[in-house]
């Protein structure tokens, strides 16, 4: 009898997480109204809304499997460059670029996924770190192609459904990014509520049990580092199209790094920590930078030692304590 | 402390909300506005110093020149040394600060990811530093008052052959203008009648360059053509060249003027005394237009700030755009602006004569063979021989398709 | 063949020197994250401090070279000590992820605070005359301060060795690192002796970084420049041991320089999948414990 409640009221509770809920159409009501409101600040814009994809499909692996990776840019500069190499040798439809550079993203999760996934922790940490590293030297010696660290200039994108062309103000380039944004959201979501997503949270809770229950759980942390790169290879392919330009930077450490601490400032594990972090940390980085534009990494460091002492959990940590989350 | 923690908070907040504030009104007196993209913070801070202080030493200097009804506004952007966020910062001078001219720059992919915008928005980019060889093609609104590394490593190479030296080993740092100064000395070397040895490209940020110069050592060339980076870099690869004893197993060594920056000389110790480099300008030059600058910059900056190339590059920057806005009384259209500064000329720029040339908006410089020499108890970079007027010769050898 | 012997005796000399820098700034991390649970990534921040206090104390008002490099080694383990107190201790043991962000934040403010106090210009390092120019060992000369630069690494590691093994603080350390709670209940003071800890191993960190001053260059970015020099060592060596990073180091250092000299076109790579390949065969580091 208690034990028939609870697997209902379980059954109940994991479909009601499952179910959209009136605050998740917020961050697009507002990313809506930004656009008619900041006309002048749709370059940061779309930029912001593709990094939010980055650091949601970091969330991913980082939230949801328990990997700390300290080289997602290797996934956001391979779709970036895939994208932009596409577009400067004559196929310049977005849209396929996309996809495209989410198919070569998620090849190279999941080959390197393949090797580096049987450490954890510090180990496996390192080893994202030297998959980046080792793939950003790459780019730099393949000048020929990437154009080294110049970058790759040159690129010819095509219209959007080829109607829409990439203005000088950004109108195409944030509404484009903010549909694909959505789209990526959508698969994210699907995914952490799905049995799939639920049992990626077993092992990260609890790996020796999962094992024990017969999960297949290295199979499955493949699988999500697979998608996670896929979607980090998007959010790539965005910015090189938004923007016409690939560099190294596009698989620097420091990418890496500033997706992290992103997330961490939003919150880890709660497929909504991206979408605080991102603005939080771009905006005050454009305001601090702007205002001081040589002493500003001191205001935008001491944001982030604030935010660790007064908002640990990151910024949805606060709403977390202050409400307790429905269906917690 | 609490307290001012929030306050940043909400500050924070609070400005990003309210971020659309409108500019100034406009007065009844022309306005110009300067956009100027650096990279401040970052790895490459130190120039992004130099060249900023050049800049700002003009325009203090010089403000009062402009026409009585002309005033120009100067807007700064830290490109934190990444081009999408130098585009994007572009946009938003271009689109929203509705600035006339953009300048500054220090990296060449940042100023690869702006020029195409330039093209596009038809605004005039005056660049001070990014030396990318092809920048300038990416579009018909980019001049560059800096430097290109073929311009300084063609000589050289050609320099060393004539000194009879034979065989040659390169090494330079793995990025786009370690490639051109390689291609420029192997060019200007081999055409002379030399031999190379071996060609090495070290990565970008390499702490130690022990293991490299050894090689050269191995090698016994008669030169090595050493290039790094200015700065941090170049006082690295002294020391090891120090620590090796490279010069006194007899191995000349000669570079671009990023190995021995004037700055960065008096860090040096006493290695570099003899050694050949070839630029566009020492502090050590012996110009009335050098020796003013030199005193106006020790009487702004203090007697132990030494300026360098960057410094000039900025400074000459500077000097195009208000001569440009001298010229126009402030009120240019893009086109206008192009026609005026990829025919500018400054016959008397603390390097000495200085134009741009109206076929590849590059410019065109006398390049300085320079020797180390101590001067005053003080090591410095003396000229000993001059290349009058040299264009870029890349671009002479790869005419446009 | 006597070129190629020479030159590998140099490539071994250099290579050492460089390990012994990434060792003296490297073992203050490996002991507080084994020891206290802490990923302190502005670890680098300490050792550009005592660069920058040592060039500064030099360049600046004349103080000898070995003074200076004390004095830098001390004002580093001072400085490290309130923001222990303050700020790290509330953090042991806690969330890795909030580590992460309260250090990188640190980092971010160490670039600007750096730039503001000294400039973004590097700081130079002359070394004094006596070790200037070459030392004679007999059967070749080497560079003196490099020379110089190994004996003190050397003397260095055979003090923290005999220190951890011999004295009473180091039992503790020892102690607290195999069992923390067992160290607690048997009278150790733990909050002391994390302090101490703390500020030996920044202190080591500021004297290495005065030392390394030559190679590892002082500037504003320092702490993120060579962070990933350091992290590598303490993965590779291992947490919480003297001796992991010590070989690390060594491994490190020499096989880098190493292989930049005989494959230089490929230098870049090597360090890179040498960790992996060390990670893969040992995650938990040459001498981590499992």
């Amino acid at each position: 009898m208690a034990a028939a409640d609870a697997r209902a009221a379980a059954i109940d509770a994991f479909a009601r997480r499952h179910r959209f809920r009136a605050l998740e159409a917020v961050p697009w009501l507002l990313a809506l109204a930004a656009y008619g409101v900041f006309p002048g600040y749709l370059p940061l814009g779309a930029q912001i809304l593709a990094t939010i994809l980055f650091v949601l499909s970091a969330d991913l692996v980082l939230g949801y499997a328990g990997i700390v990776t300290l080289g997602h840019a290797a996934f956001f500069g391979t779709g970036a460059y895939t994208a932009g190499l596409l577009a400067a040798n004559g196929w310049g439809e977005p849209l396929s670029g996309l996809v495209a550079a989410a198919l070569i993203a998620g090849l190279v999760g999941f080959l390197s996924g393949l090797i580096i996934l049987r450490t954890t922790g510090l180990a496996l940490l390192m080893q994202t770190l030297v998959v980046a590293t080792t793939l950003y030297e790459a780019a730099n010696k393949a000048g020929r192609w990437t154009g080294g660290d110049d970058g790759l200039s040159g690129m010819v994108v095509w219209p959007i459904f080829g109607v829409f062309r990439f203005d000088m103000f950004g109108r195409a380039a944030y509404t484009y990014s903010l549909a694909v944004l959505f789209l990526g959201w959508l698969l994210a979501r699907q995914i952490v509520h799905s049995p799939f997503g639920r049992s990626l949270t077993g092992a990260r809770e609890n790996t020796a049990r999962m094992h024990a229950i017969g999960a297949p759980v290295a199979q499955r942390r493949l699988i999500i580092y697979t998608i996670s790169a896929g979607l980090a290879g998007v959010s790539g392919a965005l910015i090189a199209q938004t923007t016409s330009f690939v560099g190294l930077t596009s698989l620097s450490l420091e990418r890496s790094g500033n997706a992290l601490i992103m997330l961490i400032i939003g919150g880890v594990g709660r497929l909504y920590g991206a979408f605080i972090g991102v603005p939080l940390f771009m905006i005050a980085q454009d305001r601090f930078s702007k205002a001081d534009p040589v002493y500003w990494y001191f205001w935008l460091g001491l944001l982030m030692v604030a935010v660790v002492i007064f908002a640990r959990g990151g910024v949805l940590g606060i709403f977390e304590r202050l409400w307790k989350w429905p269906g917690k | 402390m609490r307290g001012s923690f929030s306050r940043l908070f909400a500050g924070t907040i609070s400005a990003a909300m309210f971020a659309a504030v409108s500019l100034a009104q406009g007065q009844a007196q022309t306005t110009v506005k300067i956009g100027i993209i650096n990279s401040y913070s970052g790895f490459v801070a130190q120039a992004a110093d130099e060249m900023q202080k050049g800049m700002d030493l003009y325009v203090k200097l010089h403000e009062k020149d402009l026409p009585p009804d002309v005033k120009i506004e100067i807007i700064k952007r830290d490109d934190t040394s990444n081009p999408e966020v130098g585009k994007r910062l572009a946009q938003e001078l271009i689109t929203q600060n509705q600035v006339q001219v953009l300048t500054g720059v220090i990296l060449s992919p940042v100023a690869a990811a702006v020029a195409p915008l330039t093209a596009e928005a038809k605004v005039p980019f005056v660049i001070t530093n990014a030396a990318g060889v092809s920048i300038p093609r990416m579009s018909p609104y980019v001049v560059r008052t800096s430097f290109t590394l073929w311009q300084e490593c063609f000589p050289i190479g050609k320099w060393a052959a004539e000194q009879g030296w034979k065989t040659a080993y390169t090494e330079v740092s793995d990025f786009i203008p370690g490639h051109d100064s390689e291609a420029a000395f192997i060019k200007g070397f081999t055409d002379s009648g030399g031999k190379i040895l071996d060609s090495v490209r070290y990565p970008m940020q390499n702490p130690d360059f022990v293991p490299f110069v050894q090689r050269v050592k191995d090698a016994k060339p008669d030169v090595a053509f050493l290039w790094v980076p200015a700065q941090t870099q170049a006082t690295a690869m002294m020391n090891a060249v120090r620590d090796l004893g490279l010069r006194d197993a007899g191995i000349h060594i000669v570079s671009a003027q990023d190995l021995l920056p004037d700055e960065e000389l008096p860090r040096m110790g006493d290695t570099p005394l003899g050694l050949i480099t070839a630029g566009n300008y020492s502090t050590a030059g012996d110009r009335p237009a050098n020796k003013a600058f030199l005193a106006a910059w020790k009487a702004e900056y203090g007697d132990q700030s030494i300026p360098d190339f960057f410094s000039v590059g900025g400074w000459d920057g500077m000097a195009a755009i208000f001569d440009l806005t001298k010229a126009t009384k402030g009120k240019f259209t893009g086109d206008e602006a192009m026609a005026f500064l990829s025919h500018w000329k400054n016959p008397d720029s603390p390097r000495g004569p200085i134009e741009i040339d109206p076929n590849t908006r590059d410019i065109v410089q006398n390049i300085y063979i320079r020797e180390v020499k101590r001067v005053d108890g003080k090591l410095a970079n003396v000229e000993i021989a001059t290349i009058p007027l040299v264009k870029d010769p890349w671009k002479e050898l790869n005419p446009p398709k | 063949m006597g070129g190629t012997l020479a030159a590998i005796l140099s490539i071994g000399f250099h290579g050492l020197a460089f390990a012994m820098v990434l060792y003296l700034i490297s073992v203050g991390l490996s002991v507080t994250m084994g020891l206290m649970g802490f990923v302190n990534l502005a670890h680098g921040v300490f050792a550009m401090l005592g660069g920058y206090v040592m060039t500064g104390l030099m360049n600046r008002y004349g103080v000898p070279f070995l003074a200076a490099l004390a004095l830098a080694a001390i004002a580093t383990a001072l400085v490290s000590i309130p923001l222990e107190r303050l700020l790290y201790r509330r953090f042991y043991g806690g969330e890795e992820l909030d580590q992460v962000l309260l250090t990188m934040g640190l980092i971010f403010m160490s670039v600007a605070g750096a730039t503001y106090l000294w400039g973004p210009l590097t700081q130079h390092m002359e070394p004094p005359h006596w070790l200037a120019g070459q030392v004679d060992l007999g059967f070749r000369s080497f560079p003196a301060y490099r020379s110089f630069l190994i004996l003190c690494g050397g003397l260095l590691v055979i003090a923290l060795w005999l220190g951890l093994e011999r004295t009473r603080f180091g039992a503790q350390i020892r102690a607290a690192v195999d069992n923390l709670r067992m160290a607690q209940s048997v009278g150790i003071n733990t909050s002391r002796l994390f302090m101490l800890t703390f500020a030996l191993g920044s202190g080591l960190a500021g004297l290495g970084g005065g030392l390394g001053a030559d190679l590892l260059a002082i500037t504003p970015s320092y702490a993120l420049q060579y962070l990933v020099y350091f992290i590598i060592v303490v993965a590779v060596g291992g947490l919480g041991s003297i001796r992991g990073p010590f070989f690390a180091a060594l491994f490190i250092g020499i096989a880098d320089t190493a292989f930049k000299y005989w494959l230089p076109g490929l230098g870049a790579f090597f360090i890179y999948a040498l960790t992996m390949v060390l990670l893969l065969w040992r995650p938990q580091g040459l001498f981590g414990r499992a």
